[in-house]
């Protein structure tokens, strides 16, 4: 029978192994000691960066069934009807593009007003309401381009493309209201000076996502429409 | 005190109205309660459903008093008509899989125990978890509605392949309402385990306390961390399914539904639609479900033994990355429900082999738990009998696999009653009796209170030996040809095997009346039952620790739990008992598993 | 109470095995050419999966005898081997066991899909519908009338949607409720549904296939022994799917083509 003294308190040897876990620290990632004082408010939270990846490995996962759906269908008969892009889609994906930049420079003036930077604040207050704005010029993009496509007699049953046109852009600009309404609380947050940095970077890390979403979808939809 | 106002999770401070304790809480606790609570509702109403079923295979023409209350048009006279019992049939499979499978293993015991188990004093997102419940239990109701509109439910099967399901109301009574019904249903149930899924993951790796390293989580904890990941990509595949299927039904789109489709003599409008494309994206969610279905039972029946045995697994690194590579296989196997489905036959031999591939992981676990058996110390209780009986009926019910996962074979096998008889094995009866031993394991920490042993003795014994009577015989049908998801056996190779059906339906009913044995002690020991000790089983993981049974609202009681050992130090030399709890700061000569 | 586990466990084992091992519950005996390839490979599995059964749930019965209701002074000792041993041995026994399996069944497989139908084979047509299946001769020119979904009628019994005014190739189509075939003689069977997904399945010829809506399914096969079968439906596909069924005459030569003949009289 194994047996070996397992040295209970040797938490220091064993502290590599405790490192290379992410937790083993009541969630506080080595960025506390094992004993001593927790550091202020704003970085903790591993857990909502934890989070927000699993979130996103969700919707991966449903965009991924959809575009096999898609290229399984598209496969499956010879009715694939392609058609013109509403040219709103054009401006939408730029529009998306410019929101991730007022975002990040958002989040960066909101790191530097932690630091103690003054004037950065109300910089990074500004950025947010400029990136709230574009999306929902994104959004309301997104409605224009069905109306666009209904302009050509393109509705959800009259080809198997515009279907799946109107699912997956309805699909995204549905995550993306998710993700106006994660900005909402950040806004609300940041003017009762409650907002955790760690919360901005997961509504960033969120949103840039639905960038990189919809410049794929975009391809999708150009390639196989 | 520790610094608890500081500590990542304390978001949420004791509640103190009724609403809040009970109703709309966001302790984890509680949730799990909700959890049991509905799956006991699901599993009740799945097996009245399985009755009525079983009533009507064994007498065709029976009249079942009273069922003509349920649905005047499915039970004129109180006799099922064909409709109906395929629309029961329908309701039971998805009710038991969904709603007792997916919800009492993972969603009822994880949500109790992982925090507890892990250290932590909740989970990190309380009100996304509370969602979770709602969520699932408001796409339970809308289920369940379909039994009172129009037609009824939809009789499309619980794995409804198009187009059947997808071509509307002309394919048969309860493709209408009842269809969308039940698409809209499963779609919000994804949502549902979707938010459970991101609780338990964010659990596991960023709540576990201090010295609680990934290898010193007990194997529930594992089995449930490992399910999450599966839910999380299996279910975030099912809604979009789901969704698609709805707008095939409703909006006239042909995702699912081919051209030049006749029924009733009219020609369906739809065009173009793929019929395997359904079902490539219900069983990639499908086959990994029925994973998530038996995996945390794998860990809380390993959870059990150990306890019973007074040793660790012989070793629990093996368990694990067996039930990870389960898990992890269970995505490349899911063709094998589709070998005769017309797919291309070089597929079939493609799924084929990692279906055989992962009879290895599951024989690694079912020999090391077995092997781990040799040299210990078993004790026989209620949840340990229960825990052996898993082990008895998963081996039954993974061996009928091997047919299965030969293409060749499955021409014969397919869509018999062999399958009927695999899959109930291994879910029905097998992670059942997880679920058992898992209450009765936990019932004294959840309640304070201790479950009566003779009547669990008596629940284990009637049930292992009716289960076996039920599904064993359905393999023989199996072999004989029986084909299943039939109301009647009109055919001239079936009418003999109508005896053997009854004895079936006998088995059946009997055995689901002793249920009400498990029943009556679950509810009545949760009032009058003898107080139980703290650590009851004297076992070491983190849930034993709490200073009150039930535990405190922040499980610790304000204590900053430290975790010294590995979960499962038994068989201590020189020790006044033979084992340590995991954070017992103790120093003694311990035993190591083998790693 | 932990013999009693023992004992109940492994009698239930050897019950279970009981009606295999008697033949009490099996197959209809097989009356097609690859059927034996089917029935051979069935038989090496259930011996495999037996032994399986019998060894997993012997050996379990076995160590909870030996192991519960232990003295309250014994030893906690391991297996020998440990765990190690068990896994090399899972991975020996059963996992070569499980591929051998596999490797051994794709002949059997292949026999039925990756073989070609004979040049000879007789092309018979099947369509399933809610709720029966009714097949299609092609008649003396050999060549199936095309296919028109909107002509199906069930009042006018124009069950195949066929049009016998305009084309020529309909006119001489035999269209029967049940479907007959001379035995020893290969025949290619063209798949068809009209609704919903069904399935053609005739356990005594070793055959199981769904028909998919919107996909034209081919399968080949040649019966041994002249007889009468049911072909049933497998496929979920509405009220009366328990019903679906129709008969397979399986007769001499002669005899089919008589039957042909009076069919073909009767159009």
């Amino acid at each position: 029978m194994a047996t070996t003294v397992d040295k209970p308190a040797d938490l220091e040897q064993r502290g590599d192994h405790l490192r290379r876990a992410s937790s083993g620290n009541g969630g506080h990632r080595g960025l506390v000691p094992a004993e001593g004082r927790l550091p202020s408010v704003e970085d903790r939270s591993p857990a909502a960066s934890t989070g927000i990846w699993v979130g996103l490995t969700a919707i991966s996962m449903t965009f991924a069934a959809l575009t096999s759906a898609l290229v399984v269908r598209q496969g499956a008969s010879t009715d694939w009807q392609r058609f013109t892009l509403p040219s709103v889609l054009y401006f939408d994906t730029c529009i998306l593009l410019a929101s991730s930049i007022t975002l990040e420079l958002s989040r960066r003036r909101f790191a530097a007003a932690l630091g103690g930077l003054r004037g950065s604040a109300s910089a990074a207050a500004s950025w947010l309401y400029l990136t709230f704005v574009l999306g929902m010029v994104f959004v309301a993009g997104q409605y224009v381009a069905w109306l666009q496509l209904r302009h050509q007699g393109m509705y959800l049953s009259t080809n198997p493309s515009s279907s799946f046109f109107y699912v997956l852009t309805a699909a995204h600009a549905l995550h993306v209201l998710g993700g106006l309404g994660g900005l909402i609380l950040v806004v609300y947050r940041m003017s009762k000076s409650t907002l955790r940095r760690s919360t901005l970077d997961i509504a960033s890390r969120y949103w840039h996502f639905m960038d990189v979403l919809w410049i794929y979808l975009f391809l999708l939809l150009w390639f196989k429409m | 005190m520790h610094e608890a106002s500081a500590h990542a999770v304390h978001q949420h401070a004791a509640p103190t109205s009724f609403i809040r304790k009970y109703v709309f809480s966001l302790d984890h606790k509680v949730i799990g309660k909700q959890y049991y609570a509905l799956a006991l509702i699901a599993v009740l109403t799945g097996m009245v459903l399985s009755w009525l079923m079983r009533l009507h295979l064994g007498w065709v023409n029976l009249k079942i008093p009273g069922l003509h209350l349920l649905s005047a048009s499915g039970a004129p006279g109180d006799v099922m008509t064909p409709e109906y019992y395929l629309q029961l049939m329908t309701m039971h499979g998805t009710i038991m899989v969904f709603f007792v499978l997916t919800t009492a293993p993972f969603a009822a015991f994880g949500n109790y125990f992982l925090p507890i188990q892990v250290g932590a004093e909740d989970m990190p997102f309380p009100r996304f978890n509370m969602m979770s419940f709602w969520v699932t239990f408001t796409a339970f109701l809308v289920l369940v509605s379909s039994f009172f509109v129009g037609d009824g439910p939809t009789l499309a099967g619980w794995t409804q392949y198009a187009p059947l399901s997808a071509v509307g109301a002309v394919a048969g009574p309860g493709q209408g309402m009842g269809e969308v019904l039940w698409a809209s249903a499963i779609a919000i149930f994804c949502v549902g385990q979707l938010l459970g899924s991101l609780n338990f993951i964010t659990t596991t790796l960023d709540m576990r306390t201090k010295g609680m390293s990934l290898w010193r989580l007990p194997l529930t904890a594992w089995g449930w961390f490992i399910t999450s990941v599966m839910g999380l990509t299996a279910f975030a595949v099912l809604m979009p399914a789901c969704i698609l299927l709805i707008l095939d039904h409703v909006a006239g789109t042909s995702f699912f539904v081919a051209s030049n489709l006749v029924l009733n003599d009219q020609l369906q409008p739809h065009s173009g639609g793929s019929t395997l494309l359904w079902q490539h994206l219900f069983w990639f969610f499908g086959h990994p479900e029925v994973y998530i279905a038996i995996v945390p039972g794998m860990g809380v029946v390993s959870h059990v033994l150990i306890a019973n045995m007074r040793r660790p697994m012989l070793s629990h690194r093996v368990i694990v990355y067996s039930m990870g590579a389960l898990a992890v296989l269970s995505y490349m196997v899911y063709g094998h429900h589709m070998f005769v489905s017309g797919m291309n036959p070089f597929s079939s031999l493609a799924f084929s082999f990692p279906t055989l591939v992962i009879t290895i992981p599951s024989t690694i676990l079912v020999l090391i738990w077995i092997g781990s058996l040799y040299g210990s110390k078993l004790r026989i209780n209620s949840a340990s009998l229960f825990a052996l009986g898993f082990i008895s009926l998963f081996i039954s019910g993974g061996v009928s696999g091997f047919f299965l996962a030969q293409p060749s074979i499955d021409i014969m096998l397919h869509a018999t009653y062999f399958v009927v008889g695999h899959f109930h094995l291994v879910m029905a009866v097998a992670a059942i009796f997880g679920i058992f031993a898992g209450t009765y394991f936990w019932f004294p920490k959840v309640t304070g209170r201790m479950m009566n042993e003779t009547l669990g003795k008596v629940h284990f014994w009637l049930t292992f030996v009716g289960a076996y009577c039920i599904f064993m015989p359905f393999h023989y049908l199996g072999i004989a040809g029986n084909v299943r998801r039939y109301q009647a056996f009109v055919d001239d190779y079936l009418v003999g095997l109508i005896p053997l059906h009854r004895f079936i339906t006998v088995a059946a009913l009997i055995t689901g009346v002793v249920q009400l044995i498990f029943l009556y002690n679950l509810i009545h020991s949760g009032f009058r039952g003898e107080k139980a000790p703290l650590n009851p089983w004297q076992a070491t993981s983190l849930e034993w620790s709490t200073p009150s049974s039930p535990p405190p609202f922040d499980n610790f009681g304000g204590r900053h739990v430290v975790v010294y050992h590995d979960p499962y130090q038994y068989g201590i030399e020189g020790a006044t008992d033979d084992y340590v709890m995991q954070d017992s700061p103790a120093q003694i000569q311990s035993v190591r598993d083998e790693k | 109470m932990g013999k009693i586990l023992a004992v109940t466990i492994i009698l239930i084992a050897v019950l279970s095995a009981v009606p295999i091992v008697m033949h009490t519950w099996v197959a209809p005996a097989d009356v097609s050419v690859h059927g034996h390839l089917i029935d051979e490979q069935m038989a090496e599995t259930m011996v495999e999966a037996g032994i399986a059964f019998l060894a997993g749930q012997i050996l379990l019965g076995l160590f909870i005898w030996k192991f519960s209701d232990v003295k309250p002074g014994a030893r906690i000792r391991n297996f020998p081997g440990g765990a190690m041993g068990l896994v090399i041995g899972a991975f020996l026994l059963v996992g070569t066991e499980v591929l051998a399996l596999g490797v051994f069944g794709v002949k059997a497989w292949s026999e039925v899909y990756f073989t070609p139908p004979a040049a000879n084979a007789i092309p018979i047509q099947v369509q399933a519908g809610q709720f029966a299946f009714y097949f299609r001769y092609p008649g003396a020119d050999g060549k199936f009338g095309p296919i028109h979904p909107e002509l199906i009628n069930e009042g006018t019994q124009n069950l195949f949607g066929l049009d016998q005014d305009h084309d020529p190739a309909s006119k001489d189509d035999i269209v029967t409720a049940e479907m007959a075939i001379p035995v020893n003689h290969e025949i290619h069977l063209l798949m068809h549904t009209k609704d919903v997904g069904h399935s053609f399945y005739v356990p005594a010829l070793r055959v199981q296939q769904d028909f998919v809506p919107g996909l034209d399914v081919a399968l080949h096969f040649t019966a041994t022994k002249v007889g009468k079968y049911e072909i049933v439906c497998t496929q979920l596909c509405g009220l009366g799917h328990y019903n679906m069924k129709a008969y397979l005459e399986v007769m001499s030569q002669a005899d089919f083509d008589n039957w042909l003949k009076q069919q073909a009289a009767n159009q």
